[in-house]
């Protein structure tokens, strides 16, 4: 049975001092920590077996091979996917542009391509940039005031047109966990293609991409207890065989000669040159990880401090909590605004307590325009977080507006009292 | 320098910055915008005789980007021209008395950038107006 401090333990970052405060890191969102057998695996690797993969008869070479195919093994079955299927990527921003090029040649003029209000600009500048090459249309599907898709406005948008959808699982700004079997299945009827951006919800969601029906599903290892730099996607064999590649080199081929070339099966037909050997040794011991201390845990201790912090931080004076108001399909992303303090000074003045969280628009401009706001303040939780830090969170938040506040706080007597 | 970014003079000139709002007969204007946050300044200025003789700014952001632009409109009045699109971070930061980290600078540096842009910006009277225009449409001219 894992508790709160036999999880933490494994985190020695968490023991830092921030401003002579007990760190308490609340940014998870942007990326996580890293348990230390994400950072032994890194070092074995290095130190014991460095190799290059695919290519070398030596003893090195073949372990570093093995090593690595079995790491993206194991988290391909983490995702519920075949290794064939899950293709290795610089993360989900690379994954996203990579199969935006992919299905490019499918696109004629005029084709939809459908997005929503609440992506991240990684899912939504490349679809941008792809309808400009090929003359399709993109469209935006909005969302309702309690910041979820608004599944009516779905109806009239989708149709015999859209080729398309390209949805986040989980808001990174108001920590939606969207209805992706339900979008998937409107998709479908309508003949469109779905890719997914799961950037935020591979951490906190046990996920089965092939009951999923999902087409292609994109992840990241740092924001999953892995390493930065490393990453992938999944998407359906069927898809995949069709599908040319969209970069070219080593290890991507079957044969070339002068003039052309044949390729690779999958999974390498995607991937050409050296890949991120450690990177996906790294990630599948963070898979590793996750599973040993098991979906159980990693969910309920998620939900009860999502929920916990919900209540928690609607006390402070002055805040307003963007997305929906309970930890029913909601994560722990939590984004805030103070009357009369700017996201930029909350953050400064929380860093002052030892609370990290991240201040700004959160790469997702047109959400924020949607909300009326220039930015946010926003907390992110990941398995290791403890009410302890929700309640500091919450301190160095009335201090922050306390000062940004003093007539209406500040203790003085009666008749001197007035309000700004 | 303080080791106090928020102390009182800055939250002074953020609840009532100085020198607020935009100036008719301004001779150059400029709209700077952090992209990271969306903080936004918009200056007006009137230079004669190659001085500053007035200043007025709009703005909408942090406390850190707000009060130092209102603490450099009320620094550059009446200064040599030359010499305020001379201004550097340094004297910046000599101005605001606090130590900035990083993360902060283009919250502090906001006000300069955008006064830099006028100066550097001076343009025909001429085509003045038809920039202007479009520049105040672009321009979030409240502060929230
Ligand atoms: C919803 C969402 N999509 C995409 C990304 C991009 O991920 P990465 O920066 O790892 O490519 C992020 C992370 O910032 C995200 O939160």
């Amino acid at each position: 049975m894992h508790t709160a401090a036999s999880i933490r333990s494994q985190f020695p970052i968490l023991k830092r001092k921030i401003n002579n405060n007990p760190l308490a890191y609340l940014d998870n969102a942007a990326t996580t920590q890293k348990p230390q057998s994400v950072v032994k695996a890194i070092t074995d690797f290095y130190t014991q077996y460095n190799a290059n993969v695919h290519r070398g008869m030596h003893a090195l070479s073949e372990q570093a091979s093995t090593a690595y195919e079995d790491g993206r093994e194991r988290i391909a079955r983490f995702f519920g996917a075949t290794p064939e299927e899950f293709i290795f990527t610089r993360g989900t921003s690379d994954s996203i542009n990579i199969v935006a090029r992919m299905l490019e040649p499918r696109l004629k003029p005029n084709d939809e391509i459908l997005a929503t209000q609440m992506e991240h600009h990684s899912n939504l500048v490349p679809w941008q940039q792809l309808v400009k090459r090929t003359g399709a249309v993109l469209k935006i599907l909005p969302i309702t005031d309690e910041g979820r898709w608004d599944m009516d406005a779905l109806e009239r948008i989708l149709s015999g047109n859209t080729k398309i959808v390209a949805v986040n699982h989980c808001s990174n700004v108001l920590g939606t966990i969207n209805p992706v079997a339900a979008m998937v299945r409107a998709a479908h009827q309508a003949g469109a293609l779905v890719v997914v951006d799961g950037a935020q919800s591979s951490a906190h969601l046990p996920l089965n991409l092939r009951s999923l029906d999902v087409d292609f599903y994109a992840v990241s290892s740092h924001k999953m207890y892995g390493p930065t730099g490393m990453g992938g996607f999944y998407g359906k064999h069927e898809i995949l065989e069709l599908l040319e590649p969209v970069s070219f080199g080593g290890d991507m081929i079957r044969s070339v000669e002068a003039f052309d070339a044949t390729w690779n099966d999958l999974p390498w037909k995607f991937e050409p040159g050296t890949p991120h050997i450690a990177g996906a040794i790294g990630w599948a011991a963070a898979v590793d990880w996750m599973q040993s201390v098991g979906w159980d845990t990693l969910e309920a201790q998620e939900r009860e401090l999502t929920q916990y912090a919900l209540d928690t931080l609607k006390q402070v004076p002055g805040i307003t909590i963007h997305g929906p108001n309970t930890a029913v399909n909601r994560l722990g992303v939590i984004s805030m605004t103070m009357d009369g303090v700017h996201p930029h000074d909350i953050a400064t003045l929380l860093d002052r307590e030892g609370v990290a969280v991240r201040s700004g628009t959160h790469c997702a401009m047109p959400l924020m325009t949607r909300l009326g706001i220039p930015a946010t303040a926003r907390a992110s939780f990941a398995c290791y977080n403890i009410k302890k830090e929700v309640d500091q969170l919450a301190k160095a938040l009335q201090t922050a507006w306390k000062m940004f506040h003093p007539t209406v706080t500040v203790q003085v007597p009666a008749k001197n009292l007035w309000q700004r | 320098m303080s080791d106090d970014l928020y102390k009182q003079e800055i939250l002074d000139h953020y609840w009532n910055p100085h020198n607020a709002g935009t100036l008719h007969g301004a001779t150059v204007s400029a709209k700077e915008v952090n992209t990271s946050c969306g903080d936004s300044v918009v200056m007006d200025l009137i230079i004669t005789n190659d001085r500053v003789s007035d200043v007025r700014f709009q703005g909408q952001g942090c406390a850190i980007s707000q009060a130092s632009t209102s603490m450099l409109t009320d620094k550059i009045k009446g200064m040599d021209a030359a010499q305020a699109k001379n201004l550097s971070e340094k004297d910046i930061l000599e101005m605001l008395g606090i130590t900035v980290g990083p993360a902060r600078m283009k919250c502090a540096t906001l006000g300069l950038m955008t006064l830099k842009k006028a100066l550097n910006d001076r343009v025909p009277d001429s085509s003045r107006q038809v920039l202007d225009a479009n520049n105040r449409t672009a321009a979030a001219t409240s502060r929230t």
